[in-house]
């Protein structure tokens, strides 16, 4: 490995693992939110139960998100400075605003919502943790804007005498196309990672017999809300593609490992060969004709453009080069992305359908399948970034900037092995740790139900205060 | 090269001073009050006090930091981008301190084991010392200047940035961060620990006003300029003087606003010993990196203008609203009783108000104490 290959490990090892937690943290946080809305609207003692069992997942995940969210924002001007420089005059400025508008307001009113039980009038608390939501959300926005200004650059100018991009609108990188629907599309998923995630949990509480109001009411509001969550993900992410084919074609194409432009061009389901950027040949390759001209020109026989074609218009436009990605990277990633969110979809209908049926509560088999779906929108977020970040290269900033002129010069391999290692020792130590807690929590369970031979705590006005107060 | 920086250049290097004083102020008495759990805190009930006075406000402080990154990248990419790549494995060092300090109040009450805990405290108090004396020697540095080359990428190793001045910069800023801590704690916590917190201070708060009126001469022995010699000898006269002096005191407030306008004035020298420049170089003067040079183009610093003429207020005054709900003092007896002080246990405490007798709610607490919103005082 040389020492590009080892920064650019090391920020996409950095970037998944921040990205297990960021999704998590983003879908939970709406999810509590709702659940406490649900609390205060209608003084059912079971979703103030829902509240606090789901805050704790919330708050570990958080924690670890926090953390390792200092190391991503640092790791441009450690490991990555030529790029800072030359984009930082226009890549600088949603990163600060991300800081000051959104990761103040998230930490802040994270704490107020988690030490201001009982300190704090109901509504100043919900208001507490809906700001967090919306912190979570912006903070999205944000770090979604500045990275589609890296597939698709708008608003600036080249600088004559540094060569450095300028910023000369912002309100054209806030309103980018590409982030228009990259946003949708990753807090969609963010929700439904988070919505998977409370119905994994009640699936394992469930497999134990430790049945309550807590998970059915859970259960009866994350299958719909996965549902929704996972079909829009899917709408706005077939937008995406349609717009990458213009903006970004290689990536397209490379999606698909079409090598070259055809008409009436067949889908493939299944292929493989070396992980290069030019294998000489698929060893196995399914096909559906005619599809691919369906989903992307609509028509039974329209014209798909290909790698290679592709690669020589941009050979002419940029000089030359390979300007191909490593294919057999964004084919995988791109369908296994496909894959799982239609498993998703799948489990979310079938949960909905049982629970119809009210055979959810007894169904084993689907409450198994129910725990091990939890991978899925991991695998999902996890492959959707590789495959924009992969199907970007050889640039970091698409048509600007390559890869390989942008990390740091005075950085050495060995640097790069002490930090790398470094990273993945404390992130070995983070992700043990919180995934022990996490267990340690759903072993514990929600709050039972409260026993019905007891007058309900909720009987008088004064009890009832207390009990608002007293959390 | 040696150009002015502009208006809005010379307004970005105040904001980012801001936002540093603001880090060091804030995050300086979380760093002390993990310098000082093992140190102040005798038994598991004042350990978990020490870790509720700052539970509700670490992570927004940190954020502070943050956003002095962020700010710099925005307003200065070349300063972010040098610095950054320079300070490589230092800057490791203290996001690896980080990520443990900020992870070790989360498990300290996780597990019912002395040794469990005793390990947590370790990491606490060995996190917290260790960022505070990066960001003091790195601090120093900055104004000291480091090898550089003409293309603005420093030179040197991790050695080369611990010279007798920046270690000097470092003691300056754990000692001073210790002393923060413990008159943050003797605001925060009522009785034995209070009184305790306050004795600490008064220890140490000469040892801190000795290091930074030491650490403000040799920064004004280093100066050409002999007005800024008086400026800084002055500062540290008063540092000298004061800080000892308010730590003796009976208030904790003039104390605690003491410790905090040390650092706060420790910064302001720094920052004014550092202005026009962004990095100097020590193997050629004609390779510092100025301000003028690092800065962004003229619309991004306009945009960065507004955007923080609107939202620095904001932000501000939730901050300052978050510190206010949470100004009660905590006391032992808010947190005798097994039961973890850890945000994730807060959820399972009762929080029975003391005047309130309601039985159905004693009934319902279970021998886990209250925590930090027990009583409204």
């Amino acid at each position: 490995m040389n020492t590009l290959d080892l920064a650019r490990t090391q920020f996409g090892i950095t970037t998944l693992f921040h990205f297990i937690f960021v999704p998590i943290s983003i879908g939970l946080a709406l999810f509590v939110a709702l659940c406490q809305t649900r609390y205060y609207r209608t003084g059912h003692e079971s979703y103030l139960r829902m509240t606090k069992f789901w805050g704790k997942f919330l708050l570990i995940s958080m924690a670890i998100g926090v953390v390792t969210g200092i190391v991503q924002e640092f790791q441009f001007g450690m490991n990555w400075s030529l790029y800072s420089k030359y984009v930082g005059d226009v890549f600088g400025a949603p990163l600060a605003m991300e800081g000051l508008i959104a990761f103040f307001l998230e930490s802040t009113f994270l704490g107020i919502w988690i030490f201001g039980w009982g300190r704090l009038s109901p509504r100043v608390h919900l208001a507490s943790i809906w700001l967090t939501s919306i912190g979570t959300m912006a903070s999205a926005y944000f770090i979604l804007a500045a990275n589609s200004w890296m597939q698709h650059p708008v608003g600036y100018k080249l600088n004559p005498v540094t060569h450095h991009a300028e910023l000369t609108s912002i309100f054209k990188v806030l309103t980018n196309s590409t982030v228009l629907l990259a946003f949708p599309h990753t807090i969609l998923g963010a929700w439904t990672t988070g919505g998977m995630l409370v119905i994994a949990v009640c699936a394992v509480l469930l497999l134990r017999r430790r049945h309550s109001e807590v998970v059915s009411r859970s259960l009866r509001m994350a299958l719909p809300f996965t549902l929704v969550a996972v079909l829009a993900t899917m709408a706005f992410g077939d937008g995406q593609a349609r717009l990458m084919e213009k903006q970004q074609p290689m990536k397209m194409a490379a999606a698909e490992a079409l090598y070259n432009t055809t008409k009436g061009a067949s889908f493939s389901i299944f292929a493989t060969a070396g992980l290069e950027r030019h294998p000489s040949h698929l060893s196995k390759d399914i096909r559906i004709p005619h599809l691919l001209s369906l989903i992307s020109d609509l028509s039974w026989n329209g014209t798909v453009k290909g790698i290679n074609q592709i690669n020589a218009a941009e050979q002419k436009k940029y000089g030359p080069g390979d300007y191909v990605p490593i294919v057999g990277v964004t084919y995988w990633t791109f369908r296994l992305m496909i894959g799982a969110g239609v498993l998703m979809l799948l489990i979310s209908l079938g949960g909905l359908w049982l629970m119809r049926k009210r055979k959810l509560e007894v169904s084993r088999r689907f409450q198994k399948l129910a725990v091990l779906g939890f991978v899925l929108p991991i695998l999902a977020n996890w492959t959707g970034w590789i495959f924009t970040e992969v199907g970007r290269q050889p640039w970091v900033v698409f048509g600007l900037l390559k890869t390989s002129d942008a990390r740091s010069p005075n950085v050495s391999s060995a640097d790069l092995i002490i930090t790398l290692s470094g990273y993945i020792v404390l992130y070995g130590i983070l992700i043990a740790i919180g995934g022990w807690l996490m267990s340690r929590e759903i072993k514990h369970g929600p709050e039972p139900d409260p026993d019905p031979d007891q007058p309900p705590a909720t009987s008088s006005p004064s009890a009832r205060r207390e009990l608002v107060l007293s959390y | 090269m040696h150009a002015d920086p502009t208006f809005l250049e010379g307004l970005w290097f105040v904001l980012i001073g801001i936002l540093w004083i603001g880090y060091f102020v804030l995050e300086g008495f979380d760093f002390g009050v993990g310098m000082l759990i093992r140190v102040l805190g005798r038994d598991d009930v004042e350990k978990r006090m020490i870790i509720h006075t700052i539970g509700p406000v670490w992570d927004g402080n940190e954020v502070w930091l943050l956003v002095a990154g962020g700010a710099t990248f925005a307003a200065f990419s070349a300063w972010y981008a040098t610095v950054f790549s320079g300070f490589y494995l230092a800057l490791f060092l203290v996001l690896a301190a980080l990520i443990v300090r900020g992870v070790s109040f989360e498990f300290w009450g996780k597990v019912e084991s002395a040794r469990w805990r005793a390990s947590w405290e370790w990491a606490l108090t060995i996190a917290s010392a260790a960022a505070a004396l990066l960001f003091g020697v790195a601090w120093a540095d900055f104004i000291h200047g480091v090898p550089m080359n003409s293309a603005h990428q420093m030179t040197g190793t991790l050695w080369d940035l611990l010279h007798p001045y920046a270690l000097l910069g470092g003691l300056v800023t754990v000692s001073l961060f210790f002393t923060h801590g413990a008159t943050f704690l003797s605001l925060r916590t009522r009785g034995d620990l209070e009184q305790r917190a306050k004795a600490i201070a008064r220890r140490t708060a000469p040892i801190a006003a000795a290091l930074t009126a030491a650490f403000l001469v040799w920064t004004a022995l280093d100066l050409h300029f002999s007005a800024a010699r008086v400026v800084l000898a002055l500062a540290a006269g008063a540092v000298a003087a004061g800080l000892p002096a308010a730590a003796r005191r009976e208030s904790a407030r003039d104390a605690f606003a003491a410790t905090a306008g040390a650092i706060a004035l420790l910064m302001v020298v720094m920052l004014a010993a550092l202005y026009p420049n962004a990095l100097p170089s020590t193997t050629n003067h004609a390779y510092t990196l100025s301000l003028a040079q690092a800065g962004n183009s003229h619309y991004t610093l306009v945009v960065m203008t507004v955007v923080a003429v609107i939202f620095v207020p904001i932000v501000l005054a939730y901050q300052a609203w978050s510190y206010w709900v949470f100004r009660h003092r905590l006391g032992r007896e808010d947190f005798e009783g097994p039961g973890t002080p850890t945000p994730l246990a807060v959820f399972d405490q009762k929080f029975p108000r003391k005047e309130d007798s309601d039985r159905e709610t004693a009934a319902a607490t279970p021998a886990t104490a209250a925590g930090d919103g027990t009583v409204q005082r």
